[in-house]
């Protein structure tokens, strides 16, 4: 059941090189810079994406993710969530506005899965970028990179699942998109979703909590991931896989990796979901086909290599 | 430029690296595997390996991988390690690496190929 909260809105990750991230993510996966704070954040966003950040970075003695942020529909609905998050069980803190530069108060909470999440409702509308509101051409012509259309996704590695999945669904009102469970019948992986897209958020089970997968970018075609897999090699970035497909969502990926060894994706297309679409389960045996739909087995970075 | 010979102690696998090459790179450039190769970056850990005996420098790395004082015992980065002689290392991986086991690879392990 919808509870308010919209899409996903921004992730905060922390890098040992700022000035070499920033290449990375301008140079390369075409996000644009759109601010610095007087910690010395830097602000990024995709080019179609209407607030004015989706990507904050952050120089750190260890990289990984500080945390992610969903943007709910207003202010009142942002106090109504915080006393489900709190009724729910979960402390939470309060940031206030300006804390992040042009964004609104947030209200941050940790996942039983270890993650900090934040909930907001306000932040500066700033239109796509290089595109008008009216008449609007396709496309903007200066793009950079593999020109991301925008921040999709995260995967998140951590325990308690079952718990972050009653957080997510019960108290946020995500729905569950696709699982994969263990021939128990133990869901070892659940990909939750606000939308039409095949996840928002998904998260697999791991016995440390907290840790980062990936962090992932829109594309529009599988012409547009091969681009990608010419662009990582043209400077050298490290690869992780890909080009391939996922069997879970169906999107077309590769991964890769920042400077400082986040995992990034870039995916195009992917399967479709309304609420009243059943779950799709992938069986824990059949994993390897379920990841990566062509090869059908794991590679073990996917499943080890976490920041 | 000089070269060096690296040596890694568990599986007796010796490479030239470049002066200013990564440990790590210049292992897969030669199609060996004897260090395991995560994220490249400095990040995750798994390329972890004590420094056995040689000099090196080493670039930015994870402190929640290596911390300040087992950098000041050899423990590296094979992915930030560049030599400045040769080298004697033991792979090491961080133990935060390696106990990333999760749920997924013990359903695995049981029913699917694993790529090492």
């Amino acid at each position: 059941m919808r509870k308010g909260v919209l899409r996903p809105g921004h992730i905060q990750l922390r890098v040992l090189d700022l000035e070499a991230s920033i290449e990375h993510y301008v140079e390369l996966l075409g996000l644009h810079e759109t601010d610095r704070d007087e910690q010395g954040r830097v602000y990024l966003k995709a080019w179609s994406e209407v607030d004015k950040f989706s990507l904050v970075l952050r120089e750190a003695d260890e990289p990984g993710m500080d945390f992610m942020a969903f943007k709910v529909v207003d202010d009142s609905t942002l106090d109504s969530l915080t006393a489900d998050i709190e009724a729910f069980g979960l402390e939470v803190t309060h940031k206030e506005a300006g804390d992040l530069k042009d964004c609104g108060r947030r209200v941050q909470f940790t996942a039983p899965s270890g993650h900090v999440f934040e909930l907001y409702a306000e932040k500066a509308y700033t239109g796509k970028w290089g595109v008008e509101e009216t008449n609007p051409e396709a496309w903007p012509r200066a793009l950079r990179g593999m020109k991301a259309v925008r921040f999709d996704h995260c995967l998140l590695y951590g325990d308690e699942l079952a718990k972050t999945y009653d957080l997510f669904v019960d108290v946020l009102g995500f729905y569950l998109a696709e699982q994969v469970l263990d021939p128990d019948g133990n869901r070892i992986a659940q990909f939750l979703t606000l939308s039409m897209k095949a996840h928002d958020i998904a998260f697999i089970q791991h016995e440390e909590k907290a840790k980062f997968h990936h962090a992932s970018f829109y594309l529009e075609t599988w012409e547009d991931i091969l681009r990608a897999a010419d662009l990582i090699s043209m400077t050298n970035t490290s690869l992780d896989i890909g080009p391939t497909r996922h069997g879970i969502t169906h999107g077309k990926t590769i991964y890769f990796f920042d400077p400082s060894g986040n995992r990034n994706e870039v995916f195009a297309g992917g399967d479709y979901m309304y609420p009243d679409h059943n779950p799709i389960t992938w069986k824990a045996e059949d994993l390897g086909k379920a990841i990566f739909y062509h090869d059908r087995v794991l590679n073990e970075r996917f499943l080890t290599v976490l920041t | 430029m000089s070269d060096y010979t690296i040596t890694e102690q568990h599986s007796q696998q010796s490479f030239t690296c470049h002066q200013d090459q990564f440990v790590l790179k210049a292992m897969e450039s030669h199609g060996l595997r004897s260090i395991a190769v995560g994220c490249r970056g400095g990040g995750c850990g798994v390329c972890r390996v004590k420094v056995i005996s040689g000099s090196y420098e080493c670039g930015r790395m994870s402190k929640a991988q290596v911390s300040t004082e087992q950098q000041q015992q050899g423990y590296a980065l094979a992915c930030r390690l560049k030599p400045t002689s040769d080298l004697l290392i033991e792979c090491s991986p961080s133990p935060l690496a390696i106990n990333g086991i999760t749920g997924v690879t013990k359903a695995k392990q049981k029913h699917t190929e694993v790529i090492k």
